[in-house]
């Protein structure tokens, strides 16, 4: 019988590997797969490549793990925001690579690498200092520049509700990358407030079909990245 | 003379936009407009990271951390309301289904080039988010922002110093001193703030204001 359900978040992320890509959902806080960063920093992994839009608040989730030195480049659209301190600090101390996308193209990168599309044209940043270098092409009148799509060896997300065969509901804006990070994942795996026998989701209703997503795991009640910043918590 | 305050330039723009429009609003002044949407009027708005229809900031203690704009806040769903991935919100950017993008601003050239997402300094960590992609596919583009710095210098110019968002990507600029349209000749003054005369708006522009032109709206 096909069962994705893992038992615990130590055991989702148990075979990260150095040097490995990952993708982590979450637009700030909003679908932040908080306890599964934290098992990945306890599992150890570094050299990791990270493609999320931010970089993390305070001393948790994202910014534990880069603040852990286990993060060797960022990919995002975005990476200050307000308590976003360690991040700042390594950049500016070059102990980390930053690759800047503008968060649409990010967005289709991501798309288009699960989608088996290796590059595509974009009308976003031509003329501008992150259109510089790249491949431009007139289409129709209009320039546009070549972006290459993304994928990763571990997508770790946040959903709302799965089934056993790893169907995936979310919940409001906390959907925002985690479908396409899904698809661009060799290894995807989504934590979730609550897993039901496959069947007992409306297959009309499916945000993510279950293809692609290898491993869910339940954590009924996740942590919120804003209350444990404001309760001055830090990882590990 | 002192020009319109954060909330008249707010309601000036909010006068332009037209019954039904689907409109994007930028973090900051833009965000303003939303309190003025004049009475027989309805817009829907977008937010970047996932939601159409986004109404205002919740009450005390109703709020869901997970139901944020694109500044991170948290704001409400109204009744028709959507949510959707990044790819589908900026599908709807880039796609040209959007209406108006309303965005502040470092600098306005007079082709209509616009700097707002980094100084360039070398301490600066650059941070660009959805701005480049707004200004790519939006079908309008209005920038909102005090005409000049708080240190005097003109934010509207002949060319822009700091780095691109987008070229000639602007067609109208909301200030505290004046309405401007971004024309093939340059800066077209559409309207003067009370009490605000033209020539006190071209010294504090940096290219030349071309005087309003009588019979146009």
């Amino acid at each position: 019988m096909l069962h994705k359900q893992i038992a615990s978040t130590k055991e989702a992320v148990a075979d990260v590997f150095d040097g490995a890509t990952v993708m982590i959902g979450g637009f700030g806080e909003a679908g932040s797969p908080i306890e599964l960063i934290h098992a990945l920093i306890d599992h150890g992994a570094t050299n990791l490549t990270v493609i999320n839009n931010n970089t993390g608040s305070g001393e948790v989730g994202l910014a534990a793990l880069i603040k852990a030195h286990r993060v060797s480049k960022m990919i995002c659209s975005y990476p200050r925001t307000a308590n976003s301190t360690v991040f700042p600090k390594l950049y500016h101390d070059n102990e980390i690579e930053l690759e800047l996308v503008p968060q649409g193209t990010l967005a289709e990168r991501i798309r288009a690498g699960g989608s088996g599309i290796p590059a595509f044209y974009t009308p976003t940043s031509v003329g501008t200092p992150l259109g510089e270098g790249k491949e431009v092409r007139e289409i129709k009148g209009r320039n546009y520049v070549l972006e290459y799509g993304l994928t990763a060896d571990f997508s770790l997300i946040k959903a709302r509700k799965a089934d056993t065969h790893g169907n995936l509901l979310y919940n409001k804006t906390a959907r925002n990358f985690s479908p396409l990070m899904a698809m661009a994942g060799k290894t995807t795996v989504a934590q979730v407030q609550h897993i039901v026998q496959a069947g007992e989701l409306d297959p009309e209703t499916i945000i993510t079909p279950g293809i692609f997503v290898q491993r869910v795991i339940e954590v009924d009640e996740p942590l919120l990245e804003s209350a444990l910043v404001a309760a001055g918590e830090t990882y590990p | 003379m002192s020009g319109l305050t954060r909330d008249e330039m707010a309601k000036r723009l909010a006068h332009d936009i037209p019954n039904g429009a689907y409109v994007n609003l930028g973090i900051g002044i833009p965000e303003l407009v939303a309190k003025f949407v004049p009475a027989d009027r309805e817009f829907i708005y977008h937010t970047e990271n996932g939601l159409l229809g986004m109404g205002p900031a919740p009450k005390e203690g109703e709020g869901d951390p997970e139901l944020i704009n694109a500044g991170k806040r948290q704001v409400t769903a109204l009744p028709g309301a959507a949510y959707f991935h990044h790819a589908d919100s900026f599908s709807m950017i880039r796609g040209g289904h959007l209406d108006l993008s309303v965005l502040g601003a470092l600098q306005v050239s007079s082709g209509g080039d616009l700097a707002n997402w980094s100084t360039g300094g070398p301490d600066a960590i650059p941070a660009v988010g959805g701005a480049m992609d707004l200004v790519a596919g939006v079908k309008s583009v209005y920038v909102i922002t005090q005409h000049c710095t708080k240190n005097g210098e003109p934010k509207l110019v002949e060319a822009c110093t700091y780095p691109l968002t987008g070229v000639g990507v602007v067609n109208r600029i909301y200030t505290d001193l004046a309405v401007i349209e971004v024309t093939s000749d340059g800066f077209q003054l559409v309207e003067l703030s009370p009490e605000i005369s033209f020539e006190y708006v071209q010294e504090r522009t940096g290219a030349p204001l071309l005087p309003k032109q009588e019979n146009a709206s």
